[in-house]
Order: structure tokens, then sequence, then C-alpha cells
């Protein structure tokens, strides 16, 4: 992975932007001692490591802001960092850049259960905003496993999926608002408490921008009442085919289940060594399928979906009968990652997304791009909208192998695009799939994409190095080469 | 205009818009022309119609989502749908009747551009929330695409939002892709009457804030009732606050039973099934329920306002002055109208929005007055900045729909 040399004449005055740091940022703030960056020095992505120039931990608004209007006066870059979580690098430091941890806008500023809204600070964890409105019956519908620690303004730097966006919608379709720091420095506003923009969709486009456009300081959500009950259904298969097939035929029959997420014969292993939570093992694949809401409809639909199962040549069905019972079908699945780190020293955990039917398809090529690897996976994925994460399993501490399993997760990609799909479904490109972004987008495609970059941050100060394999000066961009002369379209009709 | 292209493919597409470019001569990008009334009058003497671009590309029911070509037709987009059992879940507004032309208009294309999003906006989102994908030409002249036929994508910029919304100011899409999901089994409405607008608010909230999935939630005051074709909620003389339920059979019964319950405490409920369900939130959707067919020159504003604000907003800006309003999304959209006036009033609705937090458009209004008065939220400071620097980059000579969302841009 090539990240963009830096510039020795930033990290020069490292002892400068420091100073002008402490300024903004008094106390503890301002973090400069090498072992204590070392905790910043990767996020989610393990395999990446670096050092940043220098932490800052900012407590306001205005501190974000100064911080940032110091950076474009002084040309240094920036590095924005929620709780570190991601799984695509895109919080990688850089050498020449300051990392701006978000991680002490802490605070949860409203709860306005009539508007259905919260407002809280952008590092608030995307848990805490379900606990704090459990006491009434709410709670935040998007649901990345890593919520427990991932920040909310991660959450919508990244647009973060999890199991229940599949009836409840992504981050993106859960925000109403967000305050954000332009490079500039200036504080602007998207959306509110209301729906929708009087102008351009700038909520919608900072929504998965990945840090490239701006820093997140705070955000409006909205918040849902609890389905009065939920229960889930453990259905095994004789194989993938099958247990897609059957992912298919739900879907088909206009059932939108809570969550539907399946795992291969290996994941199922791993997890049933690991917490025991009652799965088949004479089983290829294993779904489980979440109804929710009124509990005569969670009934009905039970029935509907049992039989589709059986159809479909469901081996093992099982109906949660209790709230415990439901929890442990899904310890499985929540524990899916740490279960298959048990099995191997490391993992990549790769995140396309393809059309439904070509789920038996792609894990077909994937088994046979494990054989001629000769690294194993194991597959857990989020069945219902197409999510893959297939993990690869490897030894990063033998030569070469890290290269051997990137190169494996670049060619599971490419045939998730190849099929009709696409690159990443929830983690984000990041470092990590930048320079696969060609598989999928022409250059034109990427410069479309990066002039809207350029409305935000021309001079490329924001997370540079992430998510585009080139970035192009903006006044390249701006360029336009127009052919003057007659008309070069004679079989338009025209009036 | 003096003259219209009418390409019919993607490749024509370009060419014009290239030819536009070079020549800059702007454009002004139409569908079937069904909202050709809504933002201001464009700086344009060049139709590009996209009629030609219409068919379904590829529909997979079992895969959720449909392309077509961006001028591809509501009515037949709908008829395929229905086929399947499925439908367009942000229930697009049939704007046609409203604005003054004929209703049954409009392609996919234009509900994309103008952001339509109908009752079930609070549940499910707007058409932004439903745009998969798409390929367009920018006013660059240069052919590109965003997206993916897949709900879960997050690989680069999601651009999809930016075009949705954008009136055509920034590209022009030849072909586009959005997600379709399942009709509803069975739907059934409860109606409260006689609320004030005050306790509509609060009704919808309680509503809203329940487990009973309430797909609409809207409140019409006696005037706006009576608009109504349904002889249950015209005839009862009183305001009329409906709530939309939506699901498999025994599960509709059911919830609105407990909605009834919850919201009954001595209030007069009724209930409305199938078909005087359906007309009604039709009503609600294409804002039929204001000035009858005919329109008689009044005024529409269109207010998007926190829900428990909504009241308080429409009260400021109806008290003696012969406005009429109802309200959708809970109390967080608010249909207006008014007599026709020079100003069609928008520095009180302004001030009126910006105190409660939100944005107000002026949907209906002469030509001359939308020339004249910021048909969308005025934007100032950064936002403005930021704003045109888009369309710089999208659209450097200024050629598409020039002037459509803000003067000059």
């Amino acid at each position: 992975m090539k990240m963009p040399q830096p510039d020795a004449g930033v990290i020069a005055r490292r002892a400068e932007i420091i100073e002008a740091m402490q300024a903004i940022v008094l106390g503890e703030g301002v973090i400069t001692d090498e072992e204590e960056l070392r905790v910043y020095d990767h996020d989610g992505l393990m395999a990446y490591k670096g050092l940043p120039l220098v932490v800052v931990l900012p407590e306001t608004t205005g501190q974000v802001s100064a911080i940032l209007e110091y950076c474009t006066a002084n040309e240094v870059k920036i590095v924005p960092r929620g709780a570190g979580t991601g799984l695509s690098g895109g919080a990688l430091p850089l050498a020449d850049a300051i990392t701006l941890g978000l991680g002490k806008f802490n605070k949860i500023l409203e709860i306005d259960y009539d508007n259905r809204i919260v407002t809280t600070q952008s590092g608030v964890t995307n848990l805490a905003i379900t606990e704090a409105v459990e006491d009434e019956g709410f709670y935040y519908a998007p649901d990345p496993s890593s919520q427990i620690a991932c920040s909310i303004g991660g959450n919508i730097a990244e647009n973060s999926g999890g199991v229940h966006c599949l009836k409840y919608g992504l981050t993106t379709n859960n925000v109403l608002g967000i305050e954000m720091v332009l490079m500039s420095g200036k504080i602007v506003h998207f959306g509110g408490k209301h729906l929708d923009s009087g102008g351009y969709d700038l909520l919608g486009v900072a929504t998965g921008s990945e840090g490239l456009l701006g820093v997140i300081t705070e955000v409006t959500v909205r918040i849902l009442q609890k389905p009065e009950t939920a229960r889930a259904l453990l259905l095994g298969f004789p194989s993938n085919k099958s247990a897609g097939d059957c992912v298919a035929a739900i879907i088909g029959a206009g059932i939108i289940p809570g969550g539907m997420e399946m795992m291969d014969k290996p994941a199922i292993h791993a997890t049933e060594d690991f917490v025991h939570a009652g799965y088949p093992l004479d089983v290829q694949a294993l779904l489980i399928v979440e109804l929710d809401g009124p509990e005569v409809e969670v009934d009905h639909l039970i029935e509907r979906v049992d039989a589709i199962a059986r159809q479909a040549g469901a081996t093992h069905l099982s109906v949660s009968r209790s709230e415990e019972e439901r929890q442990a079908f899904w310890s499985g699945r929540k524990n899916a990652f740490p279960a298959v780190g048990r099995l191997s020293p490391d993992y990549l955990c790769m995140d396309g997304t393809i059309p439904r039917r070509k789920l038996a398809d792609v894990l077909q090529r994937i088994e046979e791009l494990s054989q001629q690897y000769g690294l194993r996976i194991a597959n857990v994925f989020h069945a219902g909208d197409g999510n893959l994460h297939p993990l690869i399993l490897f030894d990063a501490n033998e030569p070469g192998e890290l290269e051997k399993a990137e190169n494996f997760g670049a060619d599971i990609l490419r045939y998730c695009v190849e099929v009709g799909g696409v690159l990443t479904g929830e983690h984000g490109v990041g470092i990590e799939k930048r320079d696969l972004m060609g598989v999928m987008f022409t250059e034109d495609d990427m410069n479309h994409q990066q002039r809207l970059k350029c409305a935000f941050d021309p001079a490329h100060l924001l997370n540079p190095g992430k998510v585009y394999p080139t970035l192009h000066r903006c006044s390249e961009l701006g360029r336009m080469f127009v052919h003057k002369g007659k008309l070069p379209f004679p079989d338009i009709p025209r009036f | 205009m003096s003259e219209t292209l009418k390409p019919e493919t993607a490749e024509q597409v370009l060419d014009a818009v290239k030819w536009a470019a070079a020549s800059e001569s702007p454009l002004a990008v139409k569908g079937q022309g069904s909202k050709e009334g809504f933002g201001r009058a464009v700086e344009a003497d060049c139709w590009l119609d996209l009629s030609g671009l219409t068919g379904i590309g590829c529909y997979e029911p079992n895969e959720l989502f449909m392309t077509a070509g961006a001028a591809t037709t509501l009515a037949e987009i709908e008829a395929a749908l229905r086929q399947n059992n499925q439908q367009m879940a942000f229930e697009p507004a049939d704007l046609g009747i409203l604005l003054g032309g004929e209703g049954d208009a409009g392609t996919i294309g234009g509900a994309i551009a103008c952001n339509l999003a109908g009752p079930r906006r609070i549940k499910v989102g707007a058409a932004r929330d439903h745009f998969l994908g798409f390929n367009a030409v920018s006013g660059r002249g240069e052919t590109f695409k965003s997206g993916g036929t897949v709900v879960k994508n997050v690989t680069g910029f999601d651009l999809s939002k930016l075009i949705a919304g954008s009136f055509g100011t920034l590209a022009v899409m030849t072909e586009v892709t959005f997600k379709v999901l399942p009709a509803p089994e069975k739907t059934r409405t409860v109606l409260v009457l006689g609320l004030s607008d005050q306790d509509a608010m609060k009704a919808m909230a309680k509503a809203l804030g329940s487990s009973h999935e309430v797909s609409g939630a809207a409140h019409l005051p006696e005037a706006a009732a009576k608009g109504s074709k349904v002889s249950h909620v015209a005839g009862t003389g009183r305001s009329v606050t409906a709530f939309r339920v939506e699901g498999p059979g025994p599960s509709v019964e059911h919830r609105c039973r407990a909605l009834t319950a919850l919201l009954g405490g001595g209030a007069s409920v009724e209930e409305l099934h199938s078909e005087n369900s359906a007309l009604l939130w039709r009503e609600i959707c294409d804002v039929r329920l204001l000035d009858g067919d005919g329109g008689n020159g009044r005024q529409v504003w269109r207010l998007s306002v926190p829900p428990m604000n909504g009241a308080g907003v429409a009260e400021q800006l109806t008290a003696g002055t012969g406005a009429a309003v109802f309200y959708d999304w809970g109390g967080g959209l608010i249909w207006l109208t008014m007599d026709a006036t020079p100003d069609a009033g928008h520095e009180t609705v302004r001030r009126a929005v910006e105190a409660a937090g939100g944005h107000a458009t002026l949907v209906r209004a002469g030509a001359d007055v939308r020339n004249r008065v910021p048909v969308f939220e005025p934007q100032t400071g950064a936002l403005r900045e930021i704003t045109a620097r888009i369309k710089e980059g999208f659209d450097p000579k200024g050629i598409l729909n020039p002037g459509r969302m803000v003067e000059g841009v």
C-alpha cells in the first residue's frame, strides 16, 4: 500500500505546529510523545500502522474551527478520527498530518421524544444513543457490530450499516442533520430536526464521505420505538445454493425481515466451538432470520418463512421461544469475527456487496480462490442485502502471507463487481480498497467525485491518500476542453 | 424556447451537452415537462427533451431494484411494479394538477431530480433514499456514473444524493436505478375527528412514537378535510387527523385497534378501508385538498419543519390572513395556500420557518413571482459558496437548467 510521500517541509515545522496547537487546545489535548502517539498509530485495519505528526483532541467546535483554519493557512494536513474502529484504514495516520481525534466530543446534547430525535456530539458511541433513550422504549436503528465502541460521527463518515439496515435503513437514511467544520474553519449546518434540504443535499453527500469533506462535530439522528416483539428462526441447509435460494424466496414473497444473516460451514463451526450457540453442525449453510413487530405479525410471518425454508430444502429449523433463545441464536453470529480469530493468528475481513441471486455463485468462486491461494476462508454475511464478509485467514508472521491474503481479497472484490456488485457495502474504501476503485469506476466517474471534494477542500488537506488512488489538483479538474465548431450530432432529432 | 433537441440515446445526450458547452448555449432539461412550473423559470432558449429516453431496462423483483431510462413514465413503472405486488415506497407525488397541468404525468428522472416524497417519507424516506445509482452527462459534456444496483454500497462519494433534488442543474440523468419494495398486503387508516392543530401534533407524535409502524400521519383542518372526495372525511364537518397502517392483514387489524386505544381517550375515531384509504392518501400526497382542482390562482408553499413546530408555524402564517394549511409527515410538512400577492409573502414565510428550523419552497406561483422571489431556501455564507463551487465543478459553463434553483446558478 503506497501512501503519499510525507512533506518533509511540514515535518520540519513540527515544533511550530505543536506550539500553535497548544495555543488552541490548552492542557493535555495535544499529544506529542512518541509512546502516547502509538495509541493512535492504526485504526480497525490492523495491518497498517504509522505515527501521526501530532494528535490533537479538541473539546469544542470553536477549537476544531481554529485548528482547521490554522491548517489551511499553513498547509498542514488533517486526518479526522472518531473512535478508530473503522475497518478500511480511513483514520490511518500520516507522518505529515495532524490526527484530529473527536474523543472528547462525548456529550448527548438533546433528546426530543416528541420529534423523535437525538442530538449529540460526534464522539458519542452508537450504542450510547440507544442507551440514552431505551428507558422510553426507543432505539437508534443502525447497529454496526462495533456499536459498543464506534462513534456516531464515524458512522456518518462511513455510512455504516449493521444487521438491522435491511429493514430500517443505513446511517444515511437515519441522520437528519450535522454540524460540520470545513477546512476553511467555517462551521456549517446541514439539515436539522426537519426533513430534506432546501438546496443541494449536502447532508447526503457528507454521509459516507470518509473524512474527506469536513470534520463532523454534532449529529442529529432519528430514533424509533422498539418493535413490540422479535423472534428469530435458525435455518440449516445442505448447500450454500439452497440457503441462497431461500433468501431470494423470502424477499420474493414480499417479506422484509428485521435481519437476515448467513454463515457458511467454517464460520458455523468456528462460532459453535467458541460460544456454543446450539448451531447444527451437519449443515453447509445457516440462516438466521429475525422478524419483528406486533406478536400477531411475527407469528404470521414465522409461519410463512418456515414454509418457504422447507420448500427451499432446509434440513434444520428452529424458532426462538424466548428472548434468551433469540439472543443465543444471535450470539454465534455476533461473535463470528473473534471466533474466526481463534482459528488463525490474523484475518482480513472483506466487505463486497452482490446481487442476492449471485450468492451461491460468488461463494463457489471464493472457494476456488481459497484453494488457489492456499488460504482458508470463513464466510459470514448480511444475506438480506447481499453484503458479504469473507474472512481470509492468514499469518502475518509468515513472509509474504499478508500480501497473498490481500491479493486474495482483491480478487474476491473484483469478482463482486464483475457479477454486478460493489467493492464495499459498509466498511468504506479508506486505503484498503483505494487502489481497486478503478475496477468499478472510470477516470471520469472518479473525477466527478473529486470535483465534489474540490468544492469542500480545494487544497486536498483533509485525509489525503484515502479513497482515491490519484488525487488530481482542483485546478486541473476544473479545466475543460471544448471543441468549438459545427454541431457534432446530425442524428439528434431537432424541432 | 427557440429550439428543442430530442436525443434518443445516451450518446446523443452526450453530443447535445457537448455542443451546448462548446457554444455556451444553456439548455432547459425536461422529461414530460409536468413539473416545468416547479422552481424558477430556466434562463435558456433551447430545450433538451429527454422524453425519448424511456423503457424499463432491468427489473428483478427479487433483487428489489429497477433500472430504467430517465424519462420512463411513473405510470409505466407503477404498472410494472403492480404486476409483482411491488411499489416505489417513497410515493412520488403527482404534482401535475397542483401545478395547473394534467394529472398522471411525470417521469422517474423528474421525481428524482425534484426529490419528491409522499406521506411515507416519515417511515421509508424520500426519492433520495431509494435512488441507488445513475448514468448521467454533466455540464462538462462528460459521461459519468455513480452507485450501483445494490442497496448497501459505500464505494466512493454518494453522488446519487447530490443529483437527487438538484433539479437538473448539475447533470442530465440518462438512466437511473432505484429501490423497489413489496407493496403492503393490507392498508387501513384510522381517523381521529375534531382535534385542534396543536392537539393533532401531539396525537401524531404519540402515534409515530409508538411501535405501531404508522406509515402516514396527516392532519386536515376542517377546510382541508372538506376538500376531500372521501365522503367520510369531507362530511364530518370537523378536522380530521389520519393515521395510515400497512402490513400483513392480522397485523394491520391489531395495530389499528392499538392506535384507536392509544389515541381514543374520548376523541371520535373512525376507520377507512381499502379504496377510501388509498384515495385519501393520494389526495394528501398530490396536494389536492387545498383549493379543489381549479387552482384559482392561489399561491402554494411547502414548508418542512420539526414536526412539533408545525402548528405554531401555521398559526403564525394563517391567523387573520385567509391563508390555509394542511399537515403531512406528522406535522413536519405544511402545505400552505394563500391569495396571490406579488411577493408571495416570502419574507413572512421565511421568518416563521427560520425561527422554527427548516426550509420553505414556493411550489406554485406565477413565473414572474417565482423569478422575483427566491423559490428555494436562500443560502448564505459557506453554504452558498459550496453550492456555487459544486455547480462550477459539474457545470462550469452554466448550461444545465441555469437559474432553476437560484438566480445565476
